[in-house]
């Protein structure tokens, strides 16, 4: 490999990794004769940066070079960094040696916008296009779709990818036009459409011809920042939610604004990266997705932000004593879902085995329910004294907010994995 | 107190089942060859590891598990525990002295236990299939080196053969002495006979390809690149990559 390879991968993977998107789940492939590689279907996490954040992916820029300026974008075109473009070569072998030893599950590739976006989106295709036919890669491939790229090129490079994303990045269109005066909501959602289209003609083409070909089978997901402009944590779930309804949306996610252009006073001057926030909006995320939650269940006008002392699934129980306690040995499964303190997996076992016995508080622990928590809100046979009905809501949740560590004042309550 | 005492083996556990039921009596205790009889040890039975009688009790265990079932037994297995064979005699009697479905009742401690070891073992599965680090070597074999906690390596044979079918490999348990090494076609359990070198930790300069050196330092490269000083949090790192592994991982070890 040629010298110089190294610099541009140092250059162009610290231009990449804002974009939080890492996952590499959606698609299950397994080898073929003649081939490299496959792909897993849940997505692996092959290392963890410093950070604590997954790599899954390859997650790189073709370049870094942008005729745009984006206020909260480090590789915006006023910004004096360093800048490199890698040949579509150098890209490939570095995503198969990768590969190869286990370190990847594929590639993300992603670019700045050079001379317009067709003409950009054109060479991120053909790097995927390469790797799919001329190196007959099997992996995973994530497409970053350039805002404003015609629907030709969509449509081709969901023929090679197995997911594409374009980002809204900032929840508002007036606050998006402020920021990044080249983009408008048009920009993001017209490539939105055309992926969606393409998923759903390829679905209805292989109900008739089973070899048609595979449209971006793990379908397309989205980033918004959070923090960077003043929308509601309820104005942001409610853009998740509806994004949710189309068909082939399957992840919305959430980064926390980081200020890398502190210059910029469009912006606001923030402490500290919003982290807890950003967690408590993927929880929120989470019950949406899995918990059976509307999105004005968990925020609403009374409550248009998330609440950051505790999860979101407990503000709600708390909101609602009505509901509780649950009984666990008569509710439906999605009742027993919404206690505090019980997970889908520990859910699926109180209800496979209150068909044998009677589920009791001594099992609970072991089956993996966070007891501190559920306690209150749920009954099993034995009498309960202490539902939230007994004790005040207010004093659950004195008793339940973590105290503060005085000394790191570190997060060390986050992590993206729902704390049930 | 009845003994049993058997080979240590899967089969042979699935043998000494088989010999209990025949036997109409139950051990309290299994040992293996070597232990000290327990004190109160009334009466020692010897079995005699024996293929068919194992495969009669697996395929009666298929009939009444369903397929996660039986993997669920595996599982337990590999996990190596003191007195996983204990827990899967106890348990595989309940599937079979019950007319329904067992499985599913976890409020049995016995059933409860085995699905939550069963559930680290298939973690420990998942962390090889993440942390493996295949090293080039000059002779265009893939090395990579683990010692995991539990015996989880077979479990996690079947993607590794999928995913680098085109590739020679060779995975080695270094901890337990043995390993797989997939030649392009077929990938075979291998050990190394004494007098033989097993592999170690790191291929050796001579041993590695010309260009290995420079991709692990293209990974590192890549992987420092990626973190985000403003969210630094070794604590969640180390919670979702546990320390164990990172002697093995180029991206910790240049
Ligand atoms: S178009 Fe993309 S790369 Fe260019 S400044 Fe905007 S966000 Fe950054």
């Amino acid at each position: 490999m040629k010298e110089g390879v190294l610099e541009k991968l140092k250059i162009l993977a610290e231009s990449a990794k804002y974009d939080v998107s890492c996952a590499s789940s959606g698609t299950t492939r397994r080898h073929k004769e003649g081939m490299v590689g496959s792909a897993s279907g849940w997505g692996i996490c092959h290392s963890f940066t410093s950070d604590g954040r997954c790599i899954s992916l390859l997650k790189i820029m073709l370049t870094n070079y942008c005729i745009y300026d984006c206020a909260y974008c480090i590789n915006r075109r006023s910004n004096d960094i360093r800048r490199a473009i890698f040949t579509p070569a150098e890209l490939i072998e570095l995503t198969i040696e990768f590969y190869r030893r286990n370190y990847i599950e594929g590639l993300f590739l992603s670019s700045g916008v050079v001379r317009n976006p067709d003409y950009t989106m054109e060479r991120m295709v053909h790097v995927a296009k390469e790797l799919r036919t001329t190196h007959r890669f099997n992996g995973y491939i994530h497409l970053k779709s350039i805002p404003g790229a015609s629907q030709e090129l969509v449509h081709e490079a969901g023929l090679y990818a197995d997911r594409m994303s374009v980002n809204i990045e900032i929840p508002t269109e007036e606050n998006l036009r402020r920021l990044a005066p080249e983009k408008d909501y048009k920009s993001v959602y017209q490539p939105m459409r055309y992926i969606q289209q393409g998923v759903l003609e390829s679905a209805e083409e292989r109900k008739r011809f089973r070899h048609a070909p595979r449209f971006a089978p793990a379908g397309q997901s989205t980033q918004m920042i959070v923090g960077a402009t003043e929308e509601t944590d309820r104005q942001i779930l409610e853009l998740s939610s509806s994004l949710y309804q189309r068909p082939s949306m399957k992840r919305v996610y959430y980064s926390g604004f980081i200020p890398v252009n502190s210059y910029d006073k469009r912006l606001p001057a923030l402490k500290q990266v919003p982290l807890v926030r950003e967690n408590r909006l993927y929880q929120a995320d989470w019950l949406m997705r899995f918990y059976g939650f509307r999105a004005d269940e968990i925020v609403d006008d009374a409550y248009p932000q998330l609440d950051l002392e505790i999860d979101p699934k407990l503000a709600w129980a708390l909101r609602h004593p009505e509901v509780f306690p649950v009984d666990l040995n008569r509710a439906d499964y999605e009742q027993i879902l919404r206690v505090p303190g019980i997970g889908v997996k520990s859910a699926a076992l109180i209800v496979a085995t209150r068909r044998h016995s009677r589920i009791t508080a001594s099992t609970l622990k072991k089956m993996g329910v966070v007891m501190k928590k559920a306690q209150y809100f749920i009954t099993c046979g034995e009498l309960s004294i202490q539902t939230v009905n007994e004790v005040s809501p207010e004093h659950i949740r004195r008793l339940l907010v973590p105290r503060r560590k005085e000394k790191t004042g570190s997060p060390d309550q986050l992590s993206l994995l729902f704390p049930e | 107190m009845l003994v049993f005492r058997y080979d240590k083996s899967f089969e042979g556990l699935l043998t000494a089942i088989f010999d209990a039921y025949t036997r109409r009596t139950f051990p309290e205790q299994l040992i293996g060859p070597g232990e000290p009889l327990p004190m109160f040890a009334s009466e020692l039975f010897d079995v005699l590891t024996d293929t068919q009688k194992a495969e009669r009790v697996w395929r009666g265990l298929g009939k009444k598990l369903r397929r996660e079932g039986c993997n669920l037994l595996t599982h337990v297995w590999l996990s190596e525990t003191a007195g996983c064979d204990d827990l899967l005699l106890r348990y595989i009697r309940k599937v079979f002295d019950s007319s329904g479905d067992v499985s599913t009742d976890f409020a049995d401690r016995d059933i409860l236990e085995a699905r939550n070891i069963a559930l680290k073992v298939s973690r420990e599965a998942e962390h090889l299939r993440q942390f493996v680090r295949f090293r080039k070597a000059a002779d265009g074999t893939f090395y990579a080196p683990v010692s995991p906690i539990y015996n989880a390596l077979p479990l996690a044979i079947p993607y590794f053969r999928d995913r680098f079918a085109d590739q020679r490999w060779l995975i080695y348990d270094l901890k337990r002495q043995y390993g797989y090494y997939y030649d392009g076609q077929k990938a075979r359990e291998i050990a190394f006979a004494d007098g033989e070198t097993p592999p170690g930790d790191e291929l050796t300069e001579e041993q590695m390809d010309a260009d290995e050196r420079q991709f692990q330092t293209l990974w590192k490269a890549y992987f420092d690149s990626m973190a985000i000083q403003e969210r630094i949090n070794p604590q969640l790192q180390r919670r979702q990559m546990p320390r164990r592994f990172w002697k093995y991982l180029p991206e910790f070890n240049f």
